[in-house]
């Protein structure tokens, strides 16, 4: 038998080939990164517990409402959205200790020693005919106002952004877990309740 | 002066293209391994609201997805203009809710299940009662960690 030459194969089609598959996967790939705003939900109240709403005092909650017409209502007064950061960041500083205002008690964090923390809850209540994106605008507005708190500490204290740090470094990571409980994200979603008139 | 002499004969040089499946297949690995497949299709539409507090999901395997929309205008004939409640593949009112969280929940590590996420992806026109409801049922199911889809707003 004869021996014949080893010939190459020809590699000429790899590109075609190749270019078939890529455009394959170009078509089919959803780029697209969920994002959104994480919340934690209460849990579910067992049957017989009492309710222990009572215990909060009423300076200490701060009232946001959307009603159906997606009209925003701060302790219940007509509020423009532009507005509402302004007000939750002053409501849980409450840098001239106004009696209307949120409560501080004195408590000591690492970092920061004894320092002041807002004793404030900011309770967002909403109607069964509130919008979905409004309702959205408004959470985006409360935790802008929390967020901002948190920069303007840590700006203070490290000459960092908040946002900036790490939390896959355990230097950086104890500093927010302070900082979280300096500034906490005390918002409530309310129980859905009844609110007659429509 | 043969040095100076003009390569007439010859056209336009050819580019030597022994590289380029190197540089396709460069790109085709990027593609194949950056690619989600889309698991469900949708049947509601879907335009969701926009935030500048947003962060991102992680994790892509604890996160089980709720969407609520206007059914699509194809589907409007049978199922109408309401907003309604899809999970997987299928239209589900919030009674199936329980259900459909604890059977994801099945699909998941044991040691994940507590950080299981509920990604909402809810269109912005939608009324705050739906929503509420698939919140109580959520509360419900113990699935407590949730996450409001939403897009990246820019401001200027």
């Amino acid at each position: 038998m004869a021996r014949r030459e080893l010939s190459e194969i020809n590699a000429g089609s790899m590109a075609d080939i190749a270019f078939l598959l890529l455009i394959f996967f170009l078509v089919a790939t959803t780029m697209d990164i969920d994002t959104g705003l994480s919340r934690l939900l209460p849990p579910m109240p067992e049957e017989d517990q009492q309710d222990d709403q009572s215990e909060i005092r009423e300076r200490n909650v701060f009232v946001v409402l959307i009603n159906k017409d997606d009209q925003l209502f701060v302790e219940k007064e007509v509020v423009d959205i532009s507005e509402l950061k302004e007000l939750t960041k002053e409501f849980i500083m409450n840098p001239q200790n106004k009696s209307n205002l949120s409560e501080k008690r004195v408590d000591y964090v690492d970092f920061f020693g004894e320092v002041d923390i807002s004793k404030g809850v900011i309770s967002l209540q909403n109607d069964i005919g509130t919008s979905y994106g409004k309702y959205i605008e408004v959470q985006n507005e409360l935790a802008a106002a929390v967020n901002e708190l948190r920069n303007e500490l840590t700006m203070q204290k490290f000459g960092r952004k908040f946002e900036d740090l790490d939390p896959l470094k355990p230097s950086e990571s104890d500093i927010i877990e302070a900082v979280k409980k300096v500034i906490p994200m005390a918002i409530s979603e309310a129980e859905p309740k009844k609110i007659g008139g429509n | 002066m043969s040095r100076f002499k003009r390569k007439t004969e010859k056209g336009v040089q050819k580019i030597n293209t022994a590289s380029l499946p190197d540089i396709i297949f460069m790109l085709l690995f990027f593609f194949m391994v950056t690619t989600v497949m889309r698991e469900t299709s949708l049947k509601v539409k879907i335009n969701s609201p926009t935030a500048t507090e947003i962060k991102k999901l992680e994790k892509k395997s604890l996160v089980s997805f709720i969407y609520v929309g206007q059914p699509l205008p194809s589907l409007q004939k049978i199922y109408g203009t309401e907003p309604r409640i899809q999970l997987n593949d299928v239209f589900a009112t919030t009674a199936d809710i329980r259900d459909f969280i604890s059977s994801e929940r099945e699909q998941m590590d044991e040691l994940e299940q507590k950080q299981m996420t509920v990604s909402l992806k809810i269109d912005k026109d939608t009324k705050m009662g739906i929503v509420t409801d698939i919140k109580q049922e959520l509360r419900k199911a113990s699935a407590l960690k949730i996450n409001y889809s939403s897009r990246k707003k820019y401001t200027e």
